[in-house]
């Protein structure tokens, strides 16, 4: 116990970014929450096969199709007899790795391109950017609609899609960040010093973009997850029967006025998780801006 | 002003050539003969090397680039393998109510996302604000498909006041432009209002305060242009959301517009009609971000055109 209490002036007193925006982020109770909410939905993503009442694809209930929401299947069942409950459980996994991966993706290859375009400028910027242009000359899910008419139907290739698709928004902002840290004293005093190119972009300039990069992904996976559910629901993603909530709401649409309660559901889930990933980025947005006062 | 447009017309070409050559290459990308897609899954062999000469398939490609490039500038895209109707004559047909679908939804969430955000910037931190914010975070949140399924349910459905599918009269326009709209009249709004709210702050607006005006005028007169500026350029960005979901709310909708067409091409794999699709939403799209740059010059007075 004493240790704890001496310990805890000296941290309070000791004022690194880290702490700061901690103590910026833990303010904004919408975004704590949000935050709470993905970690929980993560967990339940990651344990669903084992927390599944039935079957997601397999299990018919003939008995009771189009059955409402009650005690045995909480969120109804489908036409066919599913168990929708089931179905949106094992759902979450593949849009919040849809959602992950192809922002990872994106923002790697992104961030390489934006750093090496604001570092090196002349050619490289010229070329990396006019890249960036073309690819944002096609209007949004355009792009991953050519992509997937060209690779394919099916999920890794609207992943795939959407990767690339998210790559410019992160070449576009590192770049900025990095042309306007470049000039920085701490730059020149490392290349005073005779660090290499690599030393200075990947130690000194990096860091001073991730924040951006960060509060960009959070923001950004909740646009992927509606992207790729978009292309599910439109025919091009996911085929039925597997459970995504993109292509549940399209086989909903055929039953839409006999039993609506089939795409409340995945409506709700998409919602709710893409909502949370925005609350969860304006608040990082928010504790990493330097302008907004601590009161 | 005229030398500003055309410089920024001569500096769309590079873009436009790259679009142009990808879009052109995609043919030789899709896996598969493109003249067996042409020529359909029953014909002979002998066939399909007479339609691989027909479409000057058998050529080098720069030749064949040169052949595409020159039909595009004339209009003409070929034709569709589904209909064997010409390209330009399928998408004639279909450009009109897309374009009227994202003009009325444009409109409507400029105004509403704009107010929106004037109201939440001038009540900042108070329930205005809060309520506007609120429906701003969630617009962004719902994906058009499922929106445009809870809207069709409620008020074609259920409450019958509007027509569910098609594209007949002025009321057929309500449901998928709402839907349509509400994502961009949310970042719209979400974005007004960060910028007022810098502009709010600024000496200028004090000063107006100071001598007195009310506070309509120092909103309206001093603030409202100013902070413009960065919203209209938002509004170009927009645009090409619009050009993208308009292809997810035409399939809610079944609304006999590009984006349906293209969704159709794409499961029939009609790659002409996807070729002139692309095109045309990538030019129209680029058009739109020199319209609203040139805007843009036109509203700030700092910007002299270089």
């Amino acid at each position: 116990m004493t240790t704890t209490a001496a310990a805890a002036p000296v941290a309070s007193g000791v004022r690194t970014p880290w702490t700061e925006f901690w103590r910026k982020f833990r303010k904004q109770r919408v975004a704590v929450i949000a935050g709470i909410f993905l970690v929980l939905l993560v967990a339940l993503a990651l344990f669903a096969p084992w927390i599944v009442p039935y079957d997601a694809e397999n299990y018919f209930d003939y008995d009771s199709l189009n059955a409402l929401p009650s005690a045995r299947h909480w969120f109804g069942v489908d036409p066919l007899g599913r168990d929708i409950l089931s179905r949106v459980l094992m759902g979450s996994r593949i849009s919040l790795m849809a959602g992950f991966v192809s922002v990872a993706a994106g923002a790697i290859v992104g961030t390489a391109m934006g750093l090496v375009a604001g570092y090196y400028e002349g050619w490289w910027d010229r070329i990396i950017m006019r890249l960036c242009d073309v690819l944002f000359a096609f209007p949004g899910i355009l792009l991953a609609i050519g992509i997937v008419a060209i690779l394919g139907g099916g999920m890794v290739n609207v992943i795939i899609a959407v990767a690339i698709f998210s790559i410019p928004t992160f070449a576009r902002l590192v770049r900025g960040n990095t042309l306007a840290l470049k000039h920085l004293t701490f730059i020149e005093a490392a290349r005073s010093i005779g660090a290499s190119d690599w030393t200075i972009v990947v130690r000194h300039i990096f860091p001073g973009t991730m924040a951006a990069v960060v509060v960009y992904c959070s923001l950004r996976v909740g646009t992927s997850i509606i992207t790729a559910a978009s292309l599910s629901f439109i025919g091009m993603g996911a085929q039925p029967p597997t459970p995504e909530w993109g292509a549940m709401l399209n086989e909903a649409r055929a039953d839409m006025m006999t039993s609506p309660h089939v795409a409340l559901f995945p409506s709700l889930a998409i919602f709710l998780t893409v909502l949370a990933f925005n609350l969860l980025g304006d608040g990082l947005r928010d504790a990493l801006d330097p302008k907004i006062d601590r009161k | 002003m005229l030398q500003y447009l055309i410089r920024r017309l001569f500096g769309l070409i590079p873009t436009l050539l790259i679009v142009g050559i990808l879009v052109f290459l995609f043919v030789h990308l899709l896996p598969g003969d493109p003249a067996r897609l042409a020529a359909g899954p029953e014909a002979t062999p002998e066939t399909v090397a007479l339609v691989r000469q027909d479409l000057g398939l058998d050529r080098p490609l720069p030749e064949q680039f040169l052949r595409f490039a020159g039909g595009v500038l004339h209009g003409d895209f070929g034709r569709s393998l589904r209909t064997k109707r010409p390209v330009s004559t399928e998408i004639g047909e279909r450009f009109w109510p897309t374009f009227g679908l994202t003009l009325t939804s444009m409109v409507w969430s400029v105004v509403f996302g704009m107010g929106i955000g004037i109201v939440s910037a001038v009540w900042r931190n108070r329930w205005p604000d809060r309520l506007g914010m609120t429906l701003a975070v969630s617009g962004i949140s719902f994906p058009a498909f499922a929106l445009g399924m809870a809207l069709m349910e409620i008020f074609a459905v259920q409450l019958n006041w509007l027509p569910s599918v098609g594209a007949d009269t002025w009321r057929h326009y309500i449901l998928p432009s709402l839907t349509l709209g509400a994502a961009v009249a949310a970042i719209m709004a979400r974005f007004t209002r960060s910028s007022f709210v810098d502009i709010l702050q600024e000496d200028y607006v004090r000063t107006a305060r100071a001598k007195g005006l009310a506070e309509s005028v120092v909103i309206v007169k001093h603030c409202l242009r100013n902070a413009l500026i960065p919203v209209v350029t938002m509004m170009g960005l927009q645009f090409g959301f619009l050009l993208g979901g308009s292809i997810v709310v035409e399939v809610v909708f079944n609304w006999p517009g590009m984006g349906r067409l293209l969704v159709d091409a794409v499961d029939m794999r009609d790659y002409p009609v996807i070729q002139g699709l692309v095109l045309l939403f990538s030019l129209e799209f680029v058009l739109i971000n020199l319209i609203v740059d040139v805007l843009y010059a036109v509203i700030n007075p700092t910007i002299r055109f270089r």
